[in-house]
């Protein structure tokens, strides 16, 4: 019995062993590609924590995090470590462009999901795409010299730097990402869910704005906040247009410095490799790099955490 | 008085036909529904049984290429008059569909949904208005304690009573529901049929069914289509037992699809 059925020997043996090996090897070839950008995240963050920690043991913890004065690049007996003022600036840059680009994106994003006719909603997001893949450096120059020149038309007063004109540039360059990802959101909500809507007699603003959007809340808000992170992150445009001068102000018609516009300041300039200004750039780079994180694991959790099921 | 002259008509039909672009749709209907019955629609997948439906609430106007022509009067006014509020309509005429489709949000406030939407913000009302239409939906017993549980955490037979119950926060006179239970398990099936009896006390009930056991168990009269057109319209104990066209006969016993 049993060799009647072995006469068919060998239909189901490896023939192709060089395939084979090939085909264990893969995995193995794509595992070193994703460990690649792994090991450089962790070779970043050990850097940061090194160089922190050594910038930390010539300025006191309670200095950065209390003091409000930076003059990091001041003359040795003239330096004040407080990182407020570079906070501050970030802070008021990013409220500014989440003033700018909260609405306008969510706005965009109900337009291209619910309003506009699948045609014109195939041209308009390419076009948005395109627009979150402009260099910021184009941005920056935008605000610079068209921003800056209309609102100091309204502003007579305002200086050419200002944190006003970047945060509404910035706002703008962020709200393709929240368009974007906000109407990826939106249209992911299944049709018959507005249908139930529209049967009920709600009209079409009624169904967006009390059904889709609150169905699609969790994506709309991790773009949110990924578009926040992104402004925080933001370099060129606030290099640019918002100045060099840290202050601890809330005001958006003055001259502002962020946490990146002074590691920019701080690094193209010539501060000896191990100074205390050098460390400083370090110290920054870690705060930013934490609030930055803290906003992604944050929009992460959100989207995991109110996932819908529909 | 005889029962005729006391019955009124909640729906006139005339000459109505749809074309979703060149294809025709629907051809020359006409029907009369009286209030408080339940009409019945049967016929093979595809005859427009589904296309039919959602011209009594105006539901094709979404679909871009629909054209209508013909009239459907509802308290004597042509609901395709350009007058007309579509929203006002559609509050009137609900509609339940095939497979349930309830809003993620809790059990509660998709009840209230609707009452909210047409302006009603006082809590007690809503209260009142969510206890009363689940009652009728048969499925307060069920939920009563969970009224702030997500309603996608239902089964598929209280979702759909659920979605019976949303519809009927809106206080509409005629309900219309699109194979409303080609989704559930035969006991959730039951459970609705007999909601259906209890309902038509209360509201006008148009139902599209690709069962017809289920149109002969819950139907006061049965509209059979095929192709786009309405060959025949009856009392469904007629219309199965004694149908006056071939077409029908066929169809009933089961000589084609
Ligand atoms: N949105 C639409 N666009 C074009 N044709 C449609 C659309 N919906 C339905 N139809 C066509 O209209 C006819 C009737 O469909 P439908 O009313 O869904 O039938 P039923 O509900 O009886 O199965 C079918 O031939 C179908 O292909
Ligand atoms: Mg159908």
């Amino acid at each position: 019995m049993k060799n009647h059925s072995l006469g068919t020997a060998g239909r189901f043996r490896r023939s192709r062993s060089l395939g084979r090996t090939w085909e264990n090897m893969i995995p193995k070839l794509l595992l070193a590609c994703a460990l690649i950008s792994v090991f450089t995240t962790l070779g970043i963050i050990g850097t940061l924590i090194s160089e922190t920690t050594s910038f930390f043991s010539q300025v006191s913890f309670g200095e950065f995090f209390t003091e409000t004065k930076w003059t990091a690049l001041f003359h040795e007996s003239q330096q004040h470590f407080g990182v407020w003022p570079l906070i501050a600036g970030t802070l008021l840059v990013t409220g500014i462009a989440a003033i700018v680009a909260v609405p306008i994106g969510l706005a965009s994003a109900i337009y291209l999901s619910e309003y506009a006719n699948p045609k014109v909603s195939k041209v308009l997001k390419p076009i948005l795409e395109v627009l979150a893949g402009v260099p910021t450096i184009v941005y920056g120059f935008f605000a610079l010299t068209f921003v800056t020149p209309l609102l100091r038309g309204l502003l007579p007063e305002m200086g050419v730097f200002n944190a006003l004109s970047a945060g509404i540039v910035v706002g703008i360059m962020i709200i393709p990402l929240i368009a974007s990802l906000s109407e990826d959101a939106m249209s992911a909500v299944p049709k018959n869910i507005r249908e139930a809507a529209y049967a009920m007699g709600c009209t079409k603003f009624e169904v967006a704005l009390k059904v889709v959007v609150p169905a699609a809340l969790s994506g709309i808000i991790a773009s949110f906040v990924l578009g926040l992170s992104r402004a925080i992150g933001e370099t060129m445009i606030v290099t640019i247009a918002a100045g060099s001068t840290p202050q601890l102000t809330l005001d958006p018609t003055e001259s502002v410095q962020t946490m990146t516009s002074f590691i920019v300041q701080a690094a193209t300039g010539d501060n000896s490799f191990g100074s205390t200004a050098y460390g400083a750039i370090y110290a920054v780079g870690m705060t930013l790099f934490l609030f930055t994180l803290v906003m992604n694991l944050l929009a992460q959790y959100i989207s995991r955490r109110f996932k819908e099921e529909y | 008085m005889s029962q005729a002259t006391m019955t009124r008509n909640a729906i006139q039909i005339k000459d109505l036909d749809l074309y979703y672009g060149e294809k025709q749709a629907l051809k020359k209907i006409n029907m009369s529904i009286e209030e408080k019955t339940v009409v019945a629609l049967i016929g093979p997948s595809g005859c427009g049984k589904s296309t039919f439906l959602r011209t009594l609430n105006r539901m094709n106007d979404m679909i871009p290429g629909v054209r209508i022509d013909g009239t459907i009067t509802m308290h004597d006014e042509d609901i395709y008059n350009k007058e007309i509020d579509v929203e006002m309509l559609r509050k009137e005429v609900g509609m339940v569909f095939q497979a349930p489709n309830p809003f993620p949000k809790s059990i509660y406030d998709n009840v209230a949904y609707g009452p909210r939407v047409h302006g009603q913000r006082n809590r007690k009302i809503l209260d009142e208005i969510v206890e009363r239409s689940l009652r009728q939906a048969a499925l307060w017993e069920e939920v009563k304690d969970r009224l702030k549980d997500r309603a996608t955490g239902l089964s598929g037979g209280q979702q759909q009573r659920l979605c019976i119950a949303r519809t009927l926060a809106v206080e509409p006179e005629i309900v219309l529901m699109d194979e409303p239970t080609s989704a559930l398990d035969p006991i959730s099936t039951a459970k609705i049929e007999e909601l259906i009896q209890e309902l038509k006390q209360k509201y006008t009930i148009i139902i599209v069914t690709h069962n017809m056991q289920q149109a002969a168990r819950i139907s006061d009269r049965t509209a059979f289509f095929l192709n786009g057109e309405l060959v025949e319209e009856d009392k469904t104990e007629r219309l199965f037992s004694n149908p006056k066209d071939q077409r029908t006969e066929d169809y009933i016993t089961g000589r084609f699809g």
